[in-house]
């Protein structure tokens, strides 16, 4: 018989053996002790070298710790009255911008989702569509909005186009990644019922990644939230426009009530989204 | 109705699943596939309905050679192809009801069942169904709420709601324990007869092939070496299936306990069955 056999009467055996090693340890990673010790000795040395290269200029730090004292004590007496029309009107265009730029970005995402992920869409779609994601990944938002800025001019629209870019290389990628792994068996199932293509995606697949999908949404929308105030720096509308106007005129407790209103709403936005996705579980 | 000619299934790794198969299974006909682990039994089914490619050979369905098919047609053809899985495979976010329906996805267009409205007639053979495997009062449960004997019902409703002529069934009893084994296979068994379908069963426990099936094919490293009546399969046919083992093993145990001292050629009796019931 080319298979081995083994009954089940003769398998087990009593005898000893005699050369059983005594102790154990897990084996190593790197196998080559050589390569492993190196590469900590590289990585200690290289960070060693990198702080002794930094530059510190104590005496400025000293006059800077005036500066950030005011900063600090701008936080101890927020102004919210003072400008609070400029602030409430930041605010309402920052979650106008916050929320359409994630409308818009999810309903783009979905389609770019599915074509990244291998395991539904043929290899042309799929490198097409990481190639989307790759681009909007690689640029910072800031740069974005500056180009944004510089052609649909200052305001909102630059700051929403800049958000609904940036939602696309976010929520595409997640989204692609939990459908390359979904339960193959249960896709496969319903496929094996001779479902349409359409129909298949419906019952086999989007149910598997619901979940993930309201998940990343509302992640992405505090998201959204935070990075307009960022946006709004660089002259893209919202909070971030107020902001920047603040610290222009150095009203370091006006600036103050501004962020404490991000933190909040963040605050908030992070509350109910996970409420939100503990139901949906 | 289902004929397989020479199939052959090499994986890309270059390892041959299937060698040559011909097998031919008649309207009605309930055959059990046995052989040991990675002789290519889940390989042929799934070939048969082509959740694998055969790499050559042909398998003729209703007068198609399945084989040859495209998009379009395949799925016609796999909508008269009910398949049942080993880990029952219902999509688990989905309530009893639209696992059963979806059954009809080949059948209903994109809205209707993208928007649950599925013609009454199908609704209602759901429920018919449902009350068939004992699952009436459960249709509007999630499928991961249920036990594992319980999603195998939802399976099993979802197959047959297709009207299919051939059941494909993998390992349907592997993740369950005896009992409830014997309640699928005799639920499977049944309905083929009821609704004359043809059905393969691919299945580990040789026991319950011989139980429920009016004929055993043996797949050993992807040939078929035993095909015959349950009756015929002896040790000596056991071991040719499954290589050499001592098939008598379940026996010498009870005589050494002392109740019966005579060693039963027959590898597995209506006593064993017994015992593991």
């Amino acid at each position: 018989m080319s298979i081995e056999a083994t009954s089940p009467n003769s398998g087990v055996s009593g005898k000893q053996s005699a050369a059983l090693p005594e102790s154990w340890s897990r084996p190593p990673f790197i196998k080559n002790h050589l390569l492993r010790w190196g590469l900590l000795l590289g990585v200690v040395l290289y960070l060693y070298l990198s702080i002794g290269s930094l530059e510190v200029n104590w005496t400025r730090i000293y006059e800077g710790l005036d500066r950030g004292a005011k900063f600090v004590f701008g936080f101890m007496n927020p102004n919210f009255a003072g400008r609070w029309n400029d602030i409430s009107e930041g605010i309402i265009e920052s979650l106008v911008m916050t929320v359409t730029s994630t409308v818009i970005g999810i309903a783009i995402s979905i389609p770019i989702g599915f074509g990244a992920a291998s395991n539904l869409a043929p290899l042309p779609i799929y490198l097409f569509c990481r190639g989307i994601i790759a681009l909007s990944r690689s640029f910072q938002e800031i740069i974005v909005a500056i180009l944004f800025v510089a052609i649909f001019g200052f305001g909102p629209l630059a700051g929403v186009l800049t958000l609904s870019f940036a939602t696309i290389g976010f929520l595409s990628k997640l989204l692609a990644e939990d459908i390359e792994s979904i339960d193959k068996s249960q896709a496969e199932a319903v496929k094996a019922t001779g479902s349409p293509w359409w129909q298949w995606i419906n019952y086999g697949v989007q149910p598997q990644i619901m979940p993930r999908l309201i998940g990343l949404s509302l992640y992405r929308l505090d998201i959204n939230f935070r990075e307009s105030a960022v946006v709004g720096l660089v002259g893209a509308g919202g909070i971030g426009a107020t902001l920047n106007t603040a610290f222009d005129r150095y009203e370091y407790d006006t600036a103050a009530a501004i962020l404490i209103l991000i933190i909040g709403i963040v605050m908030l936005s992070e509350y109910i989204s996970g409420y939100i996705r503990a139901g949906v579980q | 109705m289902l004929e397989i000619k020479q199939l052959v299934k090499k994986y890309r790794t270059g390892d041959l699943a299937i060698n040559g198969v011909d097998l031919k299974v008649d309207k009605g006909q309930v055959m059990a596939l046995i052989g040991p682990s990675g002789a290519g039994k889940s390989t042929l089914i799934r070939c048969v309905n082509r959740l694998e490619a055969p790499t050559s050979g042909e398998i003729w369905f209703n007068g198609e050679n399945i084989v040859k098919l495209r998009s379009g047609k395949l799925r016609k053809a796999r909508r008269n192809m009910g398949m049942i899985f080993q880990e029952y495979a219902l999509v688990e976010r989905l309530t009893v009801m639209e696992n059963v329906l979806s059954g009809r996805l080949g059948y209903v267009g994109f809205w209707r069942s993208y928007l649950r409205k599925f013609p009454q007639t199908d609704v209602k053979e759901a429920f018919r169904l449902l009350e068939k495997v004992g699952l009436e009062k459960m249709f509007n449960k999630r499928a991961d709420e249920l036990s594992g004997g319980q999603r195998q019902r939802v399976g099993i409703a979802r197959a047959l709601i297709q009207n299919p002529d051939i059941l494909l069934v993998d390992e349907p009893t592997a993740s369950l324990d005896p009992k409830t084994s014997r309640q699928i296979m005799r639920l499977i068994t049944e309905l083929c007869e009821e609704q004359q379908l043809a059905a393969i069963i691919n299945i580990h426990d040789v026991a319950l092939a011989q139980m429920f099936s009016e004929r055993i094919v043996g797949l050993r490293e992807g040939s078929i070496v035993y095909d015959g009546s349950p009756d015929d399969l002896k040790p000596d046919v056991l071991t040719e299936i499954y290589g050499e083992e001592d098939w008598t093993a379940v026996r010498i145990r009870k005589a050494k306990k002392g109740q019966d001292s005579e060693v039963d050629e027959e590898p597995v009796s209506e006593e064993h069955m017994a015992e593991l019931m």
